[in-house]
């Protein structure tokens, strides 16, 4: 069983470095530049390079663009929204339910009402509206997804930091005369990292998705950046005539979500055993 | 404890309604101009906002949008012409049925794989059962959706791709939820019709929730399983086909229930989403079409009413919790 934790994390961890690299070195790795346009070779299939013409190992678009350097390429806004969301998501809900649970009363109260309420929206949806209003743009995106995340971090560091703030090295932190946020944010808030890093892996799996929903929806970033949601969008329309348009991109996304589930499951194994077997 | 949840609940609804509101008010640049377009000219801005009562103090706009909201007015759309209300109540038996059956379609795989992973633990088919249940997390259901339509629907020709019901079949609509009326009616090509589209919808939306309720079962059956009860159950020699029915699953069933409760709320997420994909008429294919004509009222009033609707399945669920299990507090 201990083995097939490490297991998870090792090939969950395999394909979100996999992943990384290639979103890094795009440039280098993609066959051709994402935006060029081959009317000549418009909606071409996969191919090795039949009869001397140019390799295509996943088609083009109806544009004539290489799929496969388009792939690449989108790796970049998705790992790029998922990992900045999470990080921004998570100061933003580690600290405001860091202050809820640890000073309670009147800043509890109205910390928690105020993530009752972003809690009333379905989280996508909250996103589709944000975006709709705010428009399309990659920070816009960043944003509006940051907002309707924060509220995951926000009520469990505050349940854990409720717990933590009994323990006995904070009282003693307390009575070597530690102020209030020292003893926060130097004793209290670090022990709560282990659910933290849980909840944020499996949170940039979601992210992920959503990004990939809103782009898919037209409400993510400007159609002139490539991302696989998009993909699917403008392959929508050419299913029956070039299905690699859909197939490709869609498999980009599943192996990308299902290697950080893969990472975030071995994780939680690890670092929080009472979760283990939840979701 | 009732009284406290309900009075609890109402700053929660003034903080929706106020995210609502606020959502018009931070689209960048005049959300008139850019509804009316370049075309408008400045006397027809100042019109359409003065009717919006856009040219009102903030405060005076807000009380106006919540004094209207709770008597169930949120204006006119200007796509269609018609109240607000009223296309929301008749796109909503959609959605409801799409829900429904997507609910239906993920107890039907999870419960049976979530049990049965529980019971073999450990086994080569429990690691089998959470490794399908993991597949189904990952994948988008948008993309599920395009692929059943390319191979069930395109490939295959199984089963429509489009719509709630062929066209050219009548059905006389009493409630608008087209299972219950073709069967209230007797019109069985219309019942079949309206399985037959429901199909593809309900597998897409249906699968995420599949995923997440199979480990919540096998987790939840697992813990149950731990118990000194059950351990009390098998030393008085019950056979284990009693021990699982009577024991581990009546009390399982309890998380069960409430986590599928819950998760109908979040459905809502996702029917957005497989309705646009299977232009299927529900709210959320309204949604999103309020959006690609920057259609605000009706945009707001949408979220305002799925808002609403979660909050509402939530609460509902918060208090069955309650009866199920009485040393539960709110």
């Amino acid at each position: 069983m201990a083995r097939m934790r490490y297991l998870k994390i090792w090939v969950g961890g395999a394909i979100l470095l996999l992943l990384l690299v290639c979103g890094l070195v795009a440039p280098f790795l993609a066959p051709y530049d994402p935006q060029e346009q081959r009317l000549e070779h418009r909606l071409q299939p996969p191919s090795r390079g039949i009869q001397g013409s140019d390799p295509h190992w996943l088609g083009t678009d109806n544009l004539g663009r290489d799929i496969l350097s388009r792939i690449i390429y989108g790796s970049r806004i998705s790992l790029l929204v998922g990992a900045t969301t999470v990080v921004l998501a998570g100061f933003m809900g580690c600290f405001l339910g860091a202050l809820a649970g640890y000073f309670g009363d009147l800043t509890d109260e109205v910390i928690s009402k105020i993530s009752e309420i972003f809690l009333a929206f379905p989280f996508l949806l909250l996103a589709i509206a944000l975006m709709a209003f705010l428009g399309q743009g990659l920070l816009n995106l960043i944003l509006a997804l940051m907002l309707t995340r924060w509220v995951q971090y926000c009520r469990v560091v505050r349940g854990e930091v409720l717990s933590l703030k009994e323990r006995d090295f904070v009282v003693a932190a307390r009575a070597l005369g530690g102020r209030d946020f020292y003893i926060l944010f130097r004793h209290v808030v670090p022990n709560t990292l282990a659910s933290v890093t849980v909840i944020a892996t499996f949170a940039m799996a979601i992210v992920i998705i959503a990004e990939a929903s809103l782009s898919f929806l037209g409400l993510g970033v400007p159609p002139s950046i490539p991302t696989w949601g998009s993909m699917l969008s403008e392959g929508r329309s050419y299913m029956y005539r070039a299905p690699w348009l859909t197939i490709f991109p869609g498999i980009a996304i599943f192996v990308t979500v299902f290697g950080i589930n893969l990472l975030g499951d071995g994780l939680r194994d690890i670092l929080d055993p009472k979760l283990r077997g939840q979701r | 404890m009732l009284r406290r949840r309900f009075i609890g609940a109402i700053p929660v609804l003034l903080g929706i309604s106020l995210l609502v509101f606020f959502l018009m008010h931070i689209a960048p640049g005049d959300p008139i101009s850019l509804l009316l377009g370049d075309d408008a000219t400045e006397a027809e801005i100042q019109r359409t906002r003065h009717e919006w009562g856009l040219d009102q103090p903030i405060l005076v706009q807000y009380w106006e949008f919540l004094s209207h909201a709770v008597r169930g007015d949120f204006g006119k759309s200007l796509k269609f012409g018609e109240p607000v209300t009223k296309l929301v109540f008749e796109r909503l038996p959609a959605t409801c049925e799409l829900a429904l059956s997507s609910l239906l379609v993920a107890i039907l795989i999870s419960i049976p794989i979530g049990v049965y992973s529980a019971i073999k633990h450990d086994s080569l088919l429990d690691h089998a059962g959470m490794g399908l249940a993991l597949v189904g997390v990952s994948l988008p259901n948008f993309w599920l959706g395009i692929m059943l339509i390319y191979f069930l629907g395109g490939q295959f020709n199984l089963f429509p791709v489009a719509g709630r019901i062929e066209y050219g079949i009548q059905l006389e609509t009493i409630t608008r939820l087209y299972l219950v009326d073709s069967l209230i009616t007797g019109n069985f090509p219309a019942f079949w019709s309206a399985v037959q589209h429901l199909f593809m919808p309900a597998i897409t939306l249906g699968t995420s929730l599949a995923a997440i309720v199979t480990r919540i079962t096998r987790s939840s059956i697992l813990e149950v399983m731990r118990q000194d009860y059950i351990t009390t159950a098998r030393a008085k020699g019950l056979s284990e086909r009693a021990v699982i029915w009577r024991h581990i699953l009546r009390n399982a069933m309890i998380t069960i229930i409430t986590i599928l409760g819950l998760q109908l709320g979040a459905l809502l997420n996702g029917a957005v989403i497989t309705e646009t994909v299977f232009s299927f008429p529900g709210i959320g294919d309204l949604l999103i079409q309020a959006i690609s004509v920057r259609d605000y009222k009706l945009a707001q009033g949408l979220i305002f009413f799925f808002a609403m609707m979660y909050f509402a399945v939530n609460l509902l669920v918060d208090l069955l919790y309650m009866l199920v299990d009485p040393r539960i507090k709110l």
